[in-house]
């Protein structure tokens, strides 16, 4: 076990850092369009998720997913920033999981960039991880191990 | 137990072909059949074998457009047990792709 005396020689491996994933686009509709899609829940609902979000700074939300095995599709949300046609961000918890999705709008020549960042995944929560862990090919031979794991909380 | 709902998925992916299918799916978005007959090296039928069974596990998703079926990946289905980077790479690349669906039918 690991604790608060930390080894001057691992100091260079940023294992503290949480991993952040990016997911960049350009498209053929104005700011405002997007906008739209970002934040009224009925459209949201169509891309996204089933969702009771509303942009307002301090609200808790919903999306919900289909259910699968293992997974009851709830993720839990609080919204962060409201910055009309610029910015969006909420909070995205579901499993332990606990994450910041973050939305950037920039108005391109008869388009619109948008940039969505989901970040504070953490390297050290094996949770995160059984994927990573196992490899793909090793995954098998984890997996009826996790479930295992995973029916008897 | 939920144990046996769990199974289908095993089942599903314990096979190396179908597993090479999802992961395909996973990386490179939606796939016609053929296309992943020519990467699978096996032969067509074989191929739909697979996919039956995947769809089955709620691993894969289709649409039929025209004479061809295009499948793609549910990895949300492997939340629980996966790669959270590879899963979210893969859920919102998915997502974008519905989001720009859905801005060509919305009102100017």
């Amino acid at each position: 076990m690991t604790d608060g005396s930390m080894s001057n020689a691992l100091k260079t491996e940023p294992a503290e850092t949480t991993r952040t994933v990016v997911i960049e686009r350009v498209f053929p509709h104005p700011p405002e369009k997007l906008w739209r899609a970002l934040t009224e829940s009925p459209l949201l609902a169509q891309w996204l998720m089933n969702n009771d979000f509303v942009p307002v700074v301090g609200r808790s939300f919903q999306f919900r997913a289909e259910p699968v095995p293992q997974w009851n599709g709830v993720i839990d949300c609080e919204v962060l920033v409201v910055d009309p046609l610029r910015q969006l961000s909420y909070t995205w918890g579901t499993m332990g999981l606990g994450t910041v999705v973050l939305w950037t709008l920039t108005p391109t020549d008869g388009g619109t960039h948008l940039r969505m960042e989901q970040s504070g995944f953490d390297p050290n929560r094996p949770a995160n991880y059984n994927g990573a862990k196992y490899g793909w090919q090793r995954f098998f031979d984890g997996l009826e191990r996790v479930l295992g794991e995973g029916n008897e909380r | 137990m939920n144990r046996s709902h769990a199974n289908p998925v095993f089942r599903a992916l314990a096979d190396p072909t179908r597993r090479a299918i999802f992961e395909r799916l996973t990386r490179h978005g939606e796939q016609t059949v053929h296309a992943l007959t020519r990467y699978a090296g096996v032969s067509q039928p074989a191929v739909s074998k697979h996919l039956t069974v995947l769809r089955r596990a709620r691993l894969v998703g289709h649409r039929r457009a025209g004479r061809e079926t295009h499948y793609r990946a549910r990895p949300d289905a492997l939340a629980p047990m996966a790669d959270w980077l590879t899963l979210y790479g893969a859920f919102w690349r998915d997502r974008f792709d519905r989001l720009e669906t859905i801005l060509e039918r919305m009102d100017p």
